[in-house]
């Protein structure tokens, strides 16, 4: 028996999207860290697309519905179960205060259903609509415009090969809020003004700001920031941008272009025309030409955020200047102004040490870093995680690439302000080392063991080891 | 290159040791109209290096009425925000350098945008 239910222990129901699965609760996790809210889950499985949350308030809900890109709508739950019986009890447990002020003769209302994993008839639809009379709805019934919409949730499970006749779960609830899933259409990279080879999906740009808790008046960096994709994301979220690159032709917009219609890039194609385009120039502070393993930055926690996707040498190269050693000292006319810096490989493992020790260094209190790691997957072990003695790891999601690769978005937070040793630590401490493991990622992405590896998938099953 | 951005900018040049602030040499400069935000700038004013920002606005002529150090409650003071974030985020050098103070090292600055790559034997 229900005791009476308050205002603060009522329940919300998550409808997320099948799609970047592992990215969905590090997202909703940080938005609601963003109200100082815990992830408090009922009956929690991460693979469904049902989420049932306690101790929320409407605000908090509608807070991160404002920002989501994994979570499709936000339902007040007034009840649920495995069958029609078990939810029309649980509705009827269900306050008669918290229903009313939505169910009055003066207001307008309409009823959803939503099938997950089976699509119904409309006939059926109405059926179970019509089996939900015993709720005193007083209102007129408006399709258009209703004051207040209701939901019928119902859950087939997630294998499409197998869908049961009745749902495993039903859900009810008033209409909270819908995220912001058009954003992955309204900042598609195909409508951007200005991209590259390796511009970031919007979707995943927007996860990878919201994973990063990235705010209001925020000052946001991105030390590989290519055509910026990040930095629109960023901004989008209210955040005054910044970004290095050591390509100077893509901070300048000049040279070939990436679209397949067009040979070169356009007078006005740069970042800052990208964050115009979306009508944030405003948060544009700078980008600049560096090389992002020297210490260009001054002293002092500089950025709220760092979010970046360095590069892995598959589609951009990896580089930093410095001299070979073989190479023979040009004559001292070859520097003028035109003097372009030799650039050396830059091995992957070297990126990610200096990219935590920048984060570590420039990071506010508190501050995020997230950053895409490339994983050739046979290897991978938590402890190819580049760490830090300063930054905590949050969450580690990964994106499948292809059968033997795949790149995990990794979120740490700054917990400690570096001092010396912790300097000297990086040098002794296993776990701090760089993991050599890392800079063949390219080699074997390349190399013939990727096909080599496949062939004897074909014979083991998948997680079998050679 | 707008003036938050050169006071965060040190130089990077092998060996030496007082690289900050940078100087800056500018050929052009222009005032970009910025929405004002004064939560943004709030938040920005004990980041900057204060004495560093009025030497760098004294520089380029555009001081406006900013004083020597930072006006106490500064949040609630819209006049004097307001001349911060005219210099902190419209004020920007177009074309010039910024130079090392002690190796004397330049890095361009083209289309507003700095150049701070070292040749390899200077890094």
């Amino acid at each position: 028996m229900a005791l009476r239910c308050s205002r603060t222990c009522r329940q919300y129901l998550l409808h997320v999207a099948q799609d970047n699965i592992d990215f969905r609760l590090p997202e909703i996790t940080s938005l609601l860290s963003i109200r100082g809210k815990s992830f408090d889950p009922e009956n929690f499985k991460e693979m469904s697309p049902f989420w049932r949350l306690n101790g929320l308030s409407e605000d908090d809900i509608r807070t991160v519905m404002g920002r989501t890109v994994c979570a499709k709508s936000a339902f007040e739950l007034w009840g649920h179960g495995k069958t029609m019986n078990e939810l029309k009890s649980s509705l009827l447990k269900y306050p008669t205060e918290n229903m009313l002020p939505f169910l009055g003769a003066e207001s307008t209302y309409k009823i959803n259903v939503y099938t997950f994993n089976k699509t119904l008839i409309f006939k059926d639809r109405l059926n179970k609509i019509d089996a939900l009379d015993f709720l005193s709805f007083k209102g007129k019934v408006n399709l258009k415009d209703p004051d207040h919409v209701f939901c019928l949730l119902e859950d087939y499970g997630t294998d499409p090969n197998s869908i049961p006749e009745e749902p495993f779960h039903m859900y009810f609830g008033r209409w909270i809020a819908d995220g912001k899933r058009e954003l992955i259409r309204s900042h598609s990279v195909k409508k951007r003004h200005f991209i590259g080879n390796t511009s970031m999906d919007a979707g995943l740009s927007f996860i990878m700001a919201n994973h990063a808790r990235v705010k209001e008046h925020d000052l946001v960096c991105d030390p590989f920031v290519g055509t910026g994709s990040l930095l629109v994301a960023c901004s989008h979220y209210g955040a005054y941008v910044c970004g290095t690159d050591i390509d100077y032709n893509t901070i300048h917009g000049i040279g070939k272009s990436s679209r397949k219609s067009q040979k070169w890039r356009g007078p006005d194609e740069n970042i800052r025309a990208n964050l115009r385009q979306y009508g944030n120039e405003k948060q544009y502070v700078d980008v600049l030409v560096s090389d992002a393993s020297k210490p260009i930055w001054r002293r002092g926690s500089l950025f709220d955020a760092v979010i970046t996707d360095p590069p892995y040498g598959i589609r951009e190269s990896t580089r930093r200047t410095g001299s070979h050693k073989d190479i023979i000292r040009p004559p001292e006319d070859y520097y003028g102004e035109s003097h372009v810096p030799v650039t050396l490989e830059y091995r992957l493992s070297d990126i990610f040490t200096d990219l935590l020790n920048f984060a570590a260094h420039h990071l506010v209190m508190g501050g995020r870093l997230v950053y895409w790691l490339p994983i050739y997957r046979p290897e991978y072990c938590e402890e190819m995680i580049p760490m830090n003695p300063c930054l905590s790891l949050l969450s580690n999601c990964e994106q499948v690439l292809s059968t033997h690769t795949s790149r995990r978005l990794i979120t740490m937070e700054k917990t400690k302000e570096p001092e010396e040793e912790d300097a000297l630590a990086q040098l002794t401490d296993p776990r701090y080392g760089p993991y050599e493991g890392l800079d063949s990622f390219r080699d074997k992405y390349f190399s013939g063991v990727t096909k080599r590896n496949k062939e004897e998938e074909l014979r083991t099953p998948p997680d079998g080891r050679e | 290159m707008k003036l938050l951005t050169h006071n965060m900018l040190t130089s990077h040049v092998k060996g030496v040791t007082k690289g900050y602030p940078l100087l800056i040499k500018a050929t052009e400069v222009k005032v970009n109209e910025v929405e004002f935000n004064p939560q943004f700038i709030s938040r920005m004013i004990p980041k900057l290096e204060w004495s560093a920002f009025i030497q760098a606005a004294e520089g380029l002529g555009h001081l406006q009425n900013l004083p020597s150090t930072v006006v106490p409650e500064f949040e609630n003071n819209e006049d004097f925000l307001r001349d911060v974030h005219k210099v902190l985020l419209e004020v920007e050098v177009i074309e010039g350098c910024l130079q090392c103070p002690e190796s004397g090292r330049e890095f361009p600055i083209s289309r507003g945008v700095p150049n701070m790559l070292l040749n390899e034997d200077e890094a």
